[in-house]
């Protein structure tokens, strides 16, 4: 009975790929490398001019993606990881792990300067609460407007997902030490805390909650894909949390020249132009043709809000302390 | 010739002691007060459990290092004699080997005991498909086709009337008879004891008597079978 | 008589078993107590706990002792109802109201919402009649949850208790003129109390690690139990001594509980069969009959009105799903099948193990095969996690390892369905097999093997349609190339494709029913054979 059984795992597992073209391995998020993310295209764009094999590895998403490089450590056979965001890049850093990238980020297309020797952005986004048209006229127009309303929301929750820990860290940036009366003016306002992006959006797009949060690109997905312009972000006076998912080099990799050439490649065309409509998310470096018209209409923040790298990681934990304490009761 | 020398068994506040002889071929009826420890004596004999001392040997040599089934002897229980879910062949044929591991002429030998106790063609049967007698003769089937020298029945046609139990007193005499066995048998009915002749054990009071002279025992019984039968 | 002596001598002790149930015994403790040790021992510092962990382990109680108490108490009527009554599609009910309990739990809580969620449809009734809508985030939301997942457990393990009860009994009571309430007391009630607790128990110990619908239903923060703080203290802080820690604490509570409980031991025969209707004289009453009607009727409608809102929304968009949406139900279904294999093994040389050992060793076999009801399955990740990566590459083993977790999930539910049918064999049954010196493998083939066919079916059901809904052993091991249908379920989700993921959803419930009812089914045709 076990013997079928041990067959069967051995021909599940993965062939071996026996061959003389070197291996790039990026370890990255779920979604990036799912059917629907960037992964299928980037990869074919690379491999098409590397004369390698790139391999992308997902690890759950963004917020484990950490966890697994200090699970690996300096044993890891990654290359590339890709997808941090500047709220952990610094306790990457920390690590060690990491080598410098030695590219000059000039035309970056990101609101805010790119100093990070370690880490090259790739795309990037702000985080907002998402409503629909139809149900909603008047969205608030800030953080302390949607506390003093009404209506319901829905967040993730910071200890499993990157938004949440985004809007973490946009109250922190917006209120200071007023952070833990503004989220404990919103307790009433939260309808519920998922562990995850996928629940909360899911549960929004059933008419759960009259707010969701999420980034302001998020409408582009349905207006473009959809052809259903009803969702919308609502701009925020005290400014929008930007998220910049980077991508960083091991110091130990065992393919520097070819983990070069993706963090390059990366900046270019062939990367930047399959982000917009896969990752949704703007990309670090317009691509020639533009943006897609769905990207038009959406909310573009006038404020940008963005703990640098080393602030962002002492933040965090204060931030958390906050929100356990204004939300836990 | 079954000896059992010096045993007593013991479990809890129950104990039972037993020490003597039935020579080869002796056709021997147990019987005794429910509880005395009949069954249980049956079992020791056939190796489920140990006795706390003593030594149960035949043609002298010990049984206890043997398992119940390498001991030269088959049992026949009150009821689950037969697994449900074989037919009635696979069901005799393991009596010839306990993996059904049989050619040809092992299955034509399973199909002639079936034959000799009158079960003739039923071999393709699952044993819910038989009479209680009937099913009490698969299991004499697989007795006569293992030929070993001891037969221990306990109880197995309490559940049968009156006149299939002579019955089938008469096929283990006819089996016992053609493999030469020495039979003990567990009972409750002083009749199938007198047809089964031979010389008795009575156990009762913490005590399996030496076999007596069935005839005799039951002419003039002593105390503790005189209130067992309802006599005293 | 022989059983008066206990076990008897004599029987196969095969060395096959021996090293078969050592290795499943060595197995199991490694991918759970040796995970564990992994994970401590790549901590560094000692770990201490805060007040937020001690509100984590107070919420975790408190959820989980509520959830299987509301569980069993709604449980009784339903199962006394199902025991009693014949209707048309009573097989049929008691086979759909296994869905819940081998829901994903992103389904569930979604097909949930549907029906008790703010737009859902209680809530739209309720305004037509002026009402508002009903808030169900918040403790009585988790029990909710927790309930819709593990009634129907409680009602099988009860039903089965029901069952046990000889129809003799029922027979003499009528005989002897009493009445519903004498045969409750006399008949019923004993039952009860042998079969409750244990039932009880096994909910308790699931509703301990759910951690997912806990924060959801739960409304934040303060659904925190001992799993997310897991989660917080591996993902969030990277402090591994603490995530070793309270897991540890985990497994504590389980083990208190588990003593609590201890003298009535767990619910026994998961397997049996409950197509039988015992026969009952008396409950002909008007009352009776309504109270019965009321009761399946309430239950088919809880939990089935999730299902079947699950059914409408997926159903559209069944057809145009994406190839690879079918490449991942063919990948899930042998993840499934080599998962049911392996259950069966370990479960089945579990058991064979514990029936010949005594004392320490058979306890200690029983505990280890319900540890992983109590072992949260990020520990069971990451530990396996730093396990393998010195000597493999985690991502090549990404299904199997997959199908292994996945046996080890199912395991508990599996070795509590078999090993009382094996004692059973063992002591009905053994003494003629010995007596003809049946032993090993002819022992096993013609003997153990016919009379665990039901318990097996059943077990290789739930092993199959659990691992079928699982997400495994999450993501540290996953493969963009091999992705199973809960993967690829969340993928579809996390790129906003919710009316794929319905359908994705549908397929996921329909793939582990189906599985389940076959596995199950072919154990009883094969056990009536």
């Amino acid at each position: 009975m076990k013997l079928p059984a041990i067959a069967a795992l051995a021909v599940l597992a993965h062939p071996a790929i026996a061959q003389d073209t070197p291996v790039l391995r990026v370890l990255t998020y779920d979604s990036f490398v799912s059917e629907w993310g960037p992964g299928p295209q980037i990869e074919a764009a690379f491999e098409e001019t590397c004369g390698c094999d790139l391999q992308l590895v997902a690890s759950g998403d963004g917020a484990s993606l950490l966890a697994r490089v200090k699970l690996e450590g300096e044993r890891s056979d990654a290359d590339v990881i890709l997808g941090l965001d500047t709220n952990l890049t610094a306790d990457a850093a920390a690590t060690g792990l990491f080598a410098e990238h030695g590219v000059s980020p000039d035309g970056l297309a990101l609101p805010v300067a790119w100093d990070d020797p370690l880490f090259l952005p790739y795309d990037w986004g702000y985080f907002a609460f998402v409503y629909d048209r139809t149900k909603l006229e008047t969205p608030p127009a800030s953080l302390t407007a949607l506390a003093e309303s009404d209506l319901t929301v829905i967040i993730q929750d910071p200890r499993t997902s990157t938004p949440g820990l985004g809007l973490l860290m946009w109250v922190e940036a917006a209120f200071g030490d007023d952070a833990q009366a503004w989220w404990e003016a919103m307790a009433a306002n939260i309808l519920t805390v998922t562990a995850g992006w996928s629940e909360a959006y899911g549960l929004f797009l059933d008419g759960e909650a009259d707010m969701v949060l999420s980034y302001t690109t998020s409408p582009a997905y349905h207006i473009i894909a959809e052809g259903d312009d009803t969702k919308a972000a609502a701009p925020f006076a005290e400014g929008h949390y930007l998220q910049v998912e980077v991508a960083g080099k091991l110091a130990n990799t065992d393919q520097p020249e070819l983990a070069d050439a993706f963090l390059a490649f990366m900046l270019t065309e062939g990367f930047q132009s399959v982000i917009p409509e896969t990752n949704w998310m703007y990309p670090a470096v317009m691509p020639e043709g533009g943006l897609a018209d769905g990207f038009d209409g959406l909310v573009t923040p006038e404020t940008a809000l963005l703990f640098p790298a080393d602030e962002a990681d002492g933040e965090r934990e204060t931030a958390m302390q906050k929100w356990l304490a204004a939300l836990a009761r | 010739m079954l000896t059992l020398e010096g045993v007593v068994i013991e479990q809890g506040a129950f104990r039972l002691a037993a020490d003597w002889s039935v020579r080869a071929g002796a056709l021997v009826p147990v019987v005794g007060p429910s509880g005395a420890g009949k069954s249980t004596l049956l079992s020791v004999i056939a190796g489920f459990f140990p006795p706390s001392s003593g030594r149960v040997l035949w043609d002298g040599k010990d049984l206890s290092p043997l398992e119940p089934g390498a001991r030269p002897l088959s049992i026949v229980f009150q009821d689950n004699n037969l697994f449900p879910h074989l037919t009635v062949a696979q069901n005799v044929g393991l009596g010839l080997s306990p993996g059904l591991k049989l050619d040809r002429a092992g299955w034509r030998r399973v199909e002639d005991s079936l034959g000799r106790v009158g079960l003739q063609g039923l071999g393709a049967r699952k044993p819910a498909a038989l009479s209680g007698g009937q099913q009490s003769r698969v299991a004499l089937a697989r007795v006569l086709l293992r030929a070993r020298p001891l037969m221990l029945l306990d109880e197995p046609f309490a559940a049968l009337g009156p006149a299939l139990r002579a019955e089938m007193l008469g096929l283990v005499r006819d089996v016992a008879a053609e493999t030469g066995a020495t039979v003990l048998m567990v009972t409750h009915e002083p009749r199938d004891a007198l047809r089964l002749g031979g010389e008795t054990v009575l156990v009762a009071d913490g005590m399996a008597a030496a076999p007596t002279e069935t005839a005799a025992l039951f002419d003039a019984p002593p105390e503790t079978l005189r209130a067992y039968l309802g006599e005293g | 008589m022989a059983g008066r002596f206990g076990p008897v001598t004599g029987r196969a002790r095969h060395p096959v078993i021996r090293i078969a149930g050592g290795a499943a015994a060595l197995v199991v403790a490694a991918l759970t107590l040796g995970t564990l040790v992994a994970v401590a021992l790549r901590a560094d510092g000692g770990p201490s706990l805060g007040p937020a962990d001690w509100a984590a382990i107070r919420f975790t109680l408190i959820q989980a002792v509520l959830s299987a108490v509301f569980s069993v108490l709604l449980a009784v009527p339903v199962a006394r109802a199902l025991a009693r009554r014949r209707f048309p599609g009573r097989v049929l009910l008691v086979t759909l109201l296994g869905a819940p309990f081998i829901l994903p739990t992103i389904v569930a809580v979604l097909g949930l919402l549907a029906v008790f969620g703010r737009s859902g449809i209680l809530s739209t009734a309720l305004g037509w009649v002026g009402l508002g809508p009903i808030h169900i985030y918040g403790l009585h939301g988790v029990v909710l949850a927790h309930v819709f997942f593990n009634m129907p457990l409680a009602v099988r393990l009860i039903l089965q208790g029901w069952l046990a009860i000889p129809a003799e009994r029922f027979r003499l009571a009528a005989s002897l003129g009493m009445g519903p309430r004498e045969v409750f007391r006399r008949l019923e009630w004993p039952m009860l109390r042998a079969v409750v607790p244990g039932a009880f128990l096994v909910i308790f110990l699931v509703c301990t690690t759910s951690f997912a619908v806990a924060l959801t239903l739960g409304g934040g923060p303060r659904g925190t139990t001992v799993e997310l703080a897991i989660y917080q203290a591996f993902r969030f802080e990277f402090d591994l001594g603490r995530a070793a820690l309270l897991s540890l604490i985990q497994f504590g509570i389980c083990a208190v509980a588990a003593v609590a409980v201890w003298r009535v031991s767990l619910p026994s025969g998961l397997g049996g069969g409950l197509g039988r209707v015992v026969e009952r004289w008396g409950i002909a009453t008007p009352g009776l009959r309504a109270l019965d009607a009321a009761a399946i009727l309430l239950a088919a409608l809880f939990l089935l009105t999730p299902l079947a809102l699950i059914v409408i929304r997926g159903a559209p968009g069944l057809l145009s799903l994406p190839p690879s949406v079918l490449q991942a139900t063919f990948r899930s279904l042998v993840v499934a099948l080599c998962s049911v294999m392996l259950t069966l093994a370990l479960a089945l040389s579990l058991a064979l193990m514990a029936q010949r050992a005594r004392g320490l060793v058979a306890g200690g076999t029983e505990a280890l095969a319900s540890l992983s009801i109590a072992v949260s399955p990020l520990v069971i990740g990451t530990g396996l996690f730093l396990l393998v990566y010195p000597f493999a590459d985690p991502v090549r083993l990404a299904l199997p390892i997959t199908a292994l977790v996945n046996a080890l999930m199912s395991l508990p539910f599996a070795y509590r369905a078999i090993a009382p049918a094996l004692a059973e064999v063992e002591t009905v049954r053994g003494p003629l097999a010995s007596s003809l010196g049946m032993r090993g493998w002819a022992r096993m083939r013609y003997m153990v093997l016919p009379a665990l066919a039901r318990p097996m079916g059943f077990a290789a059901g739930l092993a199959a349609a659990l691992s079928m809904g699982d997400l495994g052993v999450i993501a540290l091991f996953a493969d963009p190339g091999q992705v199973t249908l809960p993967m690829q379920l969340y993928a579809l989700m996390g790129s906003y494709r919710m009316e794929q993921a319905a359908s994705t959803a549908l397929l996921l419930l329909a793939c582990s029913l189906a599985l389940f009812w076959i596995f199950d089914r072919g154990g009883r045709m094969r056990a009536d054979a």
